[in-house]
């Protein structure tokens, strides 16, 4: 394993950003749409979540740890790369470049987004809808927001993508293409739940 | 009418390897077929710059001018390509020139790609066959899979996919996507798979396949037309299961 540490690194880098940190994303995705039926839906849902067991482990292994490794690592990868789309400016290399771009957007955001709701919780905040609506009560920061969930949104469903093909899963060119239309589909539908339930709060 | 007819070179010249890249500009007269080395020979008969002052012939590689030895790729009107087969009559004008930014540059056109030499000795990019006693015939490799290995083994370490890629730069060890390719393909020649553990653990070590970023700019680039996409994916699933091996331990390492 000694010398094998980069490709360990890096096949883990992988792994995290869709287990745990992508199925997070889903769920969390999901649990906030309950915004679209309603303050008391929302409240209940989030509810649901915040009375899990063993809610710190959960949170530190299966969010905190995950996401600072896939983000630390993701950081170094995204800057090792001297990007040339203008040279080749084919659908995948622009893919490349994008899903760079926004991991820094999604990085920048999400670290707001902690600061925002999480540790203002920590610090004795009631992390319910009446919160949201207060960030959303500022244009900005719902345009912010958006901008913040669709660039999540995509990195996580191009990083899908990626994963399958790190892994061998596709290989063949036509495996590969008909994933591009698969992770997209995810990229459309996923930002459609994360849109709906921030213009709920609106 | 042709006579008066001309062809613009700008061409990134570079004295020494540790000198600073500058252009220089020429004006060529017009010869039917020309391709970029016929240009750069006439360069060299009669090395005059398009502001008509004397100067060094400029430098460059090549060796078999049919696009099958890889030692005169150059950056051509922005994309790397053999110079052999970039003919003139199919380029934009001016035509620049620029020598591979991805290798250190020896003089000019003329680069240093050692370091593509030194990746095939340690992915181990031959089959060994020698021993102290006569070994006897290797198992038959099936016609089919003879055919489509062949398109592998038209690689000819021009460079091209590595220029290419964004993830092989100076702030990166990545060794590149033809070296990926070429595991694959002694891996899958039935002699050169007994020893197809070694290759995959040299290819997964620092700088190994997981480098490699997925922006498939090596297949569009490739001038042999070589799969190195579907090869790195290939390649990817067989790291997968060979990672599992060395961790868990195996008894198949080789079949």
């Amino acid at each position: 394993m000694a010398d094998n540490r980069e490709f360990f690194y890096r096949r883990l880098h992988s792994l995290l950003g869709v287990i745990p940190v992508g199925l997070f994303l889903t769920q969390h995705l999901v649990v906030n749409h309950f915004a679209t039926k309603g303050e008391e839906a929302f409240n209940r849902a989030a509810g649901v979540m915040e009375g899990l067991p063993f809610r710190y482990l959960l949170e530190t292994f299966v969010i905190f740890l995950p996401l600072l490794f896939h983000a630390i690592y993701g950081l170094y990868i995204a800057f090792t790369a001297k990007n040339n789309i203008g040279r080749f400016g084919h659908f995948r290399n622009v893919m490349f470049f994008l899903q760079r771009v926004s991991g820094v957007i999604t990085l920048v955001f999400i670290a707001w987004h902690v600061w925002e709701t999480r540790i203002q919780a920590a610090l004795g905040a009631e992390v319910d809808f009446q919160m949201m609506a207060d960030v959303f009560s500022n244009p900005l920061m719902v345009g912010f927001y958006i901008v913040g969930v669709i660039s999540t949104v995509f990195h996580f469903a191009n990083g899908l993508w990626s994963f399958s093909v790190s892994w061998g899963l596709t290989i063949s060119p036509r495996s590969q293409r008909i994933m591009t239309y698969v992770t997209m589909v995810v990229f459309v539908a996923l930002s459609v739940v994360g849109v709906r339930a921030i213009l709920a709060f609106v | 009418m042709s006579e008066n007819k001309t062809v613009r070179f700008i061409i990134t010249r570079q004295d020494t390897m540790n000198s600073a890249p500058y252009e220089e500009e020429f004006v060529l007269p017009y010869r039917p077929n020309m391709n970029v080395i016929s240009a750069l020979m006439e360069i060299q008969r009669n090395p005059v710059n398009a502001k008509g002052e004397k100067t060094t012939p400029v430098a460059w590689d090549s060796n078999c001018l049919e696009e099958v030895c890889g030692a005169c790729s150059m950056v051509v009107n922005g994309k790397p390509r053999q110079a052999c087969t970039a003919l003139i009559d199919k380029l934009e004008q001016p035509v620049r020139l620029a020598p591979m930014s991805t290798f250190p540059v020896v003089r000019d056109l003329q680069i240093d790609r050692e370091r593509m030499f030194d990746s095939m000795k340690r992915i181990k990019a031959w089959i060994p066959i020698d021993g102290t006693y006569e070994l006897g015939p290797g198992p038959r490799m099936p016609e089919r899979k003879r055919q489509w290995a062949y398109e592998l083994s038209k690689c000819m370490t021009c460079g091209v996919c590595l220029e290419a890629c964004p993830n092989v730069n100076s702030k990166s060890d990545f060794i590149g996507p033809a070296f990926i390719s070429l595991v694959r393909l002694f891996n899958a020649h039935p002699t050169g798979s007994m020893n197809r553990d070694e290759r995959l653990n040299a290819l997964m070590g620092d700088g190994g396949l997981q480098d490699c970023g997925n922006s498939q700019n090596c297949v569009q680039a490739c001038p042999k037309g070589i799969p190195l996409t579907t090869s790195i994916a290939a390649m990817n699933r067989a790291a997968t299961v060979q990672s599992f091996r060395n961790f868990f331990g195996s008894d198949h390492q080789v079949d």
